[in-house]
């Protein structure tokens, strides 16, 4: 099993409503976020072009984050989701600074937070908060082991990058381009 | 134009805009944990040569620094922790692939060792010292007996503290600043430096100061070569560690690295060890000082700058 999530830079028109959604179904801290928009934008007017991407944790494959955690709370759980146990978690910041994405933030309580592909319902069948609300339906998640789920389906369709995979990170997050 | 913009306003403490999670105890950290290797290891080198007399300062009352800095030091990184009631989580698990795991297994064993070691020299500064209780006592015979395991012990932990103050760093492969393997060897110097410049400022023996001064001069030398060495690799490598170079080549932080810690901290303390070799007297306590505000400034330096460089996509 291998979770994996795509977005679609051309259907996305960067409502943030998959920020909303996360910080609402995750009962984020108020001031931080887990998930975020990015807005690029390419060539001089009126030859303008736009790429919106819904951007959060990257789940790596070789999540740095996971090896440079001195106590194992940043740990890789069932279907390559990286997680932290706060019960484990020190809050010395080392997978906050080994992170190329930017991705964790410092929970107000003291441990590392970050996005956890809502494994929570996952783990019921459902989808992550984040896909299930967007009005474009321009994300996928689902088991890239499975050669029938939405995101091995997509990624067979379209073409796709991923962010810095000169990072060696193995990115798990694909950009629909 | 290129201009990318993250447009859901994301705003998370100390991550944005530009990371800022490690403050001022890390470097400070960095620092006298360096210090305490520089100090040890010389202590346990000239112990080990058996110049124990010679060089009394060096191996008998310099090594009291040692403990009291990594103290303070480990003081520094708890204060820094967010989760500070789970610290012992540390102690659960060794993870070879996490510098700070082996690191915080390494501390505990130099910080014991160097605390032995001060027990062993009290009688230096208390001479009518008593350990009062048998076992006490037993214990200070028993480490007598096998002080030169304990020296060798300490030989290799202040090499593998030294070195881990940089490797903690250059393990983070996201800020391309830290990431070069130069950085274990030049913090070690680093360490090894400002260890040489203490005992030069504690020292009342003018042959133990000459030759650490000799040694000083040495170390400053390898220090500079690899910090060239390091910008030579930076400029040699991706865009990402040419633009982590730019921070010290015209960029933020040009002045306080090359005026601060090369020129004030490594080229005229190493000018005036110098002169002093040459025969012109130089008050001891100028370069040593120097040495020990070059190697902090080094730290803070680095830990601040590399949390700007970044990826960028």
């Amino acid at each position: 099993m291998r979770y994996a999530m795509a977005v679609d830079t051309k259907k996305c028109v960067g409502c943030s409503d998959c920020v909303v959604a996360c910080q609402t179904e995750n009962d984020v801290p108020i001031g931080y976020c887990r998930d975020w928009v990015v807005e690029v934008v390419d060539g001089t007017y009126p030859r303008l072009e736009i790429e919106l991407r819904s951007e959060r944790c990257n789940h790596c494959g070789n999540a740095p984050c996971v090896r440079c955690c001195p106590t194992g709370a940043s740990h890789i759980a069932e279907g390559g989701i990286v997680l932290v146990e706060p019960n484990k978690c020190i809050g010395c910041g080392a997978c906050i600074a080994s992170c190329p994405y930017d991705a964790r933030y410092p929970h107000p309580k003291g441990y590392v937070d970050k996005c956890t592909f809502c494994i929570h319902r996952v783990r019921e069948g459902m989808k992550p908060a984040c896909v299930a609300v967007c009005p474009t339906k321009c994300m996928y998640f689902g088991d890239l082991d499975d050669p029938n789920s939405d995101v091995s389906v997509i990624l067979k369709k379209r073409k796709h990058k991923t962010l810095i995979p000169e990072a060696g990170t193995r990115p798990e997050l694909y950009f629909l381009i | 134009m290129n201009e990318e913009l993250i447009i859901s306003g994301r705003e998370n403490l100390m991550v944005d805009p530009h990371l800022h999670i490690w403050h001022w105890p890390i470097p400070l950290y960095l620092f006298l944990g360096g210090l305490a290797a520089g100090i040890l290891f010389f202590a346990a080198l000239f112990y080990l040569m058996g110049r124990e007399n010679e060089y009394r300062t060096a191996v008998r009352r310099i090594p009291f620094i040692a403990p009291i800095a990594l103290i303070v030091g480990l003081a520094a990184l708890f204060f820094d922790l967010r989760h500070k009631a789970f610290f012992w989580q540390l102690y659960t698990a060794i993870r070879l692939e996490s510098p700070m795991s082996w690191g915080a297994w390494t501390l505990l064993v130099i910080t014991t060792a160097s605390v032995i070691w001060c027990a062993l020299h009290i009688r230096e500064f208390f001479p009518e010292w008593d350990w009062k209780y048998r076992w006490l006592i037993d214990l200070e015979t028993f480490f007598n007996k096998y002080k030169k395991v304990l020296a060798w012990v300490i030989l290799i932990y202040a090499v593998i503290t030294g070195i881990y103050t940089g490797i903690l760093l250059s393990a983070f492969n996201a800020r391309p600043l830290w990431n070069t393997s130069v950085l274990g060897p030049l913090f070690l110097a680093s360490g090894l430096s400002a260890g040489a410049a203490s005992i030069v400022l504690g020292s009342k023996d003018k042959k133990e100061r000459l030759t650490f001064t000799k040694i000083d001069l040495i170390i400053l030398g390898v220090e500079l070569f690899l910090i060239i060495h390091m910008f030579m690799g930076f400029l040699a490598s991706t865009r990402v560690q040419i633009e982590a170079a730019e921070l010290f080549l015209g960029g933020g932080y040009t002045m306080v690295f090359w005026i601060f810690v090369v020129f004030l901290g490594i080229i005229l303390p190493a000018a005036l060890d110098l002169m002093e070799l040459r025969g012109y007297h130089i008050p001891a306590v100028i370069p040593g000082v120097l040495v020990l505000f070059g190697s902090l400034m080094f730290r803070f330096v680095f830990v601040f700058a590399g949390q700007i460089s970044r990826w960028l996509y």
